[in-house]
């Protein structure tokens, strides 16, 4: 299923941050976490995370740190901060109204 | 096939990955470092998977996306690295940041040292103000050339051997620029005033290329960081002279007199100080930012072939001849060697390769209209010397044109075979590299043999 562009692009933020708050985390496991979720249908090309992860850092809703990882090799390590949390909060309700929205018309058009 | 013969060209095929992002602006060594560890994990999932080493590698590319696409949103959420660069571009590269440190330190020390230089004849008595002018205009390079050269030497590694012939010349111009006794307001004086720099800057562009004054390539560099470093230099003196102005009002609403700060200290040292870091930023910005003086070049070569073409053809309707003064003369030679750098500028900016254009007829109008007034000067020149006799400063504007008037013929004749088509154009850049030498041969001369010739009073 072919998402669009603008679709993954407003959904990104949202879940990085709530990838996160799950626990610390670095690109390529974050990138597997989506496809998981999604049930592999949403696919990011997996550059297109790091400018956003960088984005997030520089707003100051996450924070990094290089860690060596267990096959030695240094890694980004990615942990939402507080501002990260409220901003997760408030993405939630954003995408809760638009969901509510949704849900109320299409109940009615299927069951017309 | 064992492991090992997967691993082999998998790193290598990494390394080309890690080259291409490289030389992407907007993403530093750090992201590739992040972008690269993405890409290991994703070939070894996908070789766990059972996928052979180099169709990891591929799908794992694949995945990650076009580099162009990579770069785009790397720039986009990073813009301020593409202009961050110009000042510092080690952090791009994926040099050590220690490297750059080290640069800095050393050119601050050698600008504070060329702000030193300049106060040092205080100490011996010639002090920096009204009745040594002349003495420091004579020494003016060699308060900062030196230093100069020392900065490349340092930066381009060149051998004790090398650095010893560097330091010839220098000492050769302190020699000659003080042995004779110039008097006040001497023409000799005032010539070597003029000539020495210019004879000098050719040991700065020996430090330039390294020691090695030999491949064409690194001597049209040389050209192009002239031209770099005069627009760097104006643009800092801007500053500076904002600088000056503002503080010497600040301390004069307080009622304190500040300007003999901004004449003693500020100014002399701060136009010293400019020269080495004018070059440093040239050095550090190189090939980051399209360069601006080809760009000046190209605005202003319709402009003066305009100007050049129009005063030849009124001087040929009203017959006014030129009345050849020191003004004049250096008018002349002033117009001249502009003409000769937007030449120069225009071939070091040109592709090679490129078949002719509009462009290159314009360039050879421009060196035809000012090959006919290098003649209209030199025939005014001969004139005056067969009327008047040899003066220091006719002999040395009758050279400087007849220098100027073999390297345009030499332009305008290779431009007309070029755009017949019978000769590459890298026969020009080479022509006109070559002929920088005989410049500073001339000056070299002008400095050495005018004062004993015609006297130094």
């Amino acid at each position: 299923m072919d998402l669009g562009k603008d679709l993954v692009a407003a959904s990104a933020t949202p879940l990085v941050l709530a990838i996160l708050a799950d626990g610390d985390s670095y690109g390529y496991a974050i990138i597997k976490r989506v496809t998981e979720l999604s049930n592999g249908h949403l696919r990011w090309t997996d550059g297109m995370l790091y400018p956003v992860l960088h984005r997030l850092e520089r707003q100051g809703l996450v924070a990094a740190r290089w860690r060596a990882s267990e096959n030695g090799r240094k890694r980004k390590y990615y942990r939402i901060t507080k501002a990260g949390r409220a901003q997760l909060a408030a993405q939630r309700e954003r995408w809760h109204v638009v969901d509510q929205a949704l849900r109320g018309i299409w109940m009615k058009v299927c069951e017309t | 096939m064992t492991p090992a013969d997967h691993q082999a060209p998998l790193e290598a095929q990494i390394a080309q990955w890690r080259g291409y992002l490289r030389h992407r602006r907007a993403i530093y060594s750090a992201d590739i470092e992040e972008l690269e560890g993405h890409l290991r994990d994703q070939v070894a999932a996908l070789t766990e998977a059972g996928l052979a080493g180099d169709e990891a590698f591929l799908v794992a590319v694949k995945r990650m996306g076009s580099l162009d696409a990579l770069s785009r949103d790397f720039a986009r959420e990073h813009s301020e690295r593409l202009w961050k660069q110009l000042v510092i571009p080690s952090d791009a590269a994926g040099g050590p940041a220690a490297t750059t440190r080290t640069e800095m330190a050393v050119v601050l020390a050698l600008a504070v040292a060329a702000a030193l230089a300049i106060k040092m004849p205080a100490l011996f008595d010639i002090p920096f103000a009204e009745g040594n002018e002349a003495f420091y205009a004579r020494n003016l390079s060699l308060f900062v050339f030196p230093l100069l050269t020392a900065y490349f030497a340092w930066k381009r590694g060149t051998s004790a051997a090398i650095r010893i012939r560097l330091a010839v010349p220098f000492a050769a111009a302190a020699v000659f620029a003080n042995i004779f006794p110039f008097g006040s307001g001497s023409d000799t004086g005032i010539l070597t005033a003029l000539h020495l720099p210019i004879a000098l800057w050719l040991a700065v562009g020996i430090a330039y290329v390294g020691g090695r004054w030999v491949r064409n390539e690194r001597r049209m560099d040389f050209v192009r960081f002239s031209g770099e470093l005069c627009i760097y230099y104006v643009l800092i003196a801007l500053g500076g002279g904002v600088l000056t102005g503002l503080t010497i009002m600040m301390f004069n609403a307080i009622a304190v007199d500040a300007e003999w700060v901004a004449q003693q200290w500020l100014i002399p040292c701060g136009a010293m100080g400019a020269v080495i870091v004018g070059s440093w930023l040239v050095e550090a910005k190189q090939s980051v930012v399209e360069n601006m003086a080809p760009v000046l070049t190209r605005l202003f070569t319709p402009l003066f072939t305009i100007v050049l073409i129009v005063f030849l053809a009124i001087m040929a309707w009203t017959r006014n001849p030129i009345d050849i003064g020191r003004e004049v003369l250096i008018v002349f030679d002033l117009l001249l060697v502009l003409v000769v750098g937007l030449v120069l500028y225009a071939v070091s900016a040109r592709d090679p390769q490129a078949s002719p254009d509009l462009f290159d007829r314009l360039q050879l109008l421009l060196v035809v209209s000012a090959l006919m007034v290098d003649a209209v000067a030199l025939w005014a020149i001969a004139t005056r010397i067969s009327e008047f006799g040899l003066t220091p400063n006719r002999v040395a504007a009758l050279g400087e044109n007849l220098i100027l008037l073999v390297n345009l013929t030499g332009s305008a004749w290779l431009y007309v075979r070029f755009l017949r088509g019978d000769a590459p154009f890298s026969r020009l850049e080479t022509w006109q590299v070559a002929y920088l030498p005989v410049y500073s041969a001339w000056a070299a001369l002008v400095v050495i043999a005018f004062p004993p010739l015609f006297g130094s009073q």
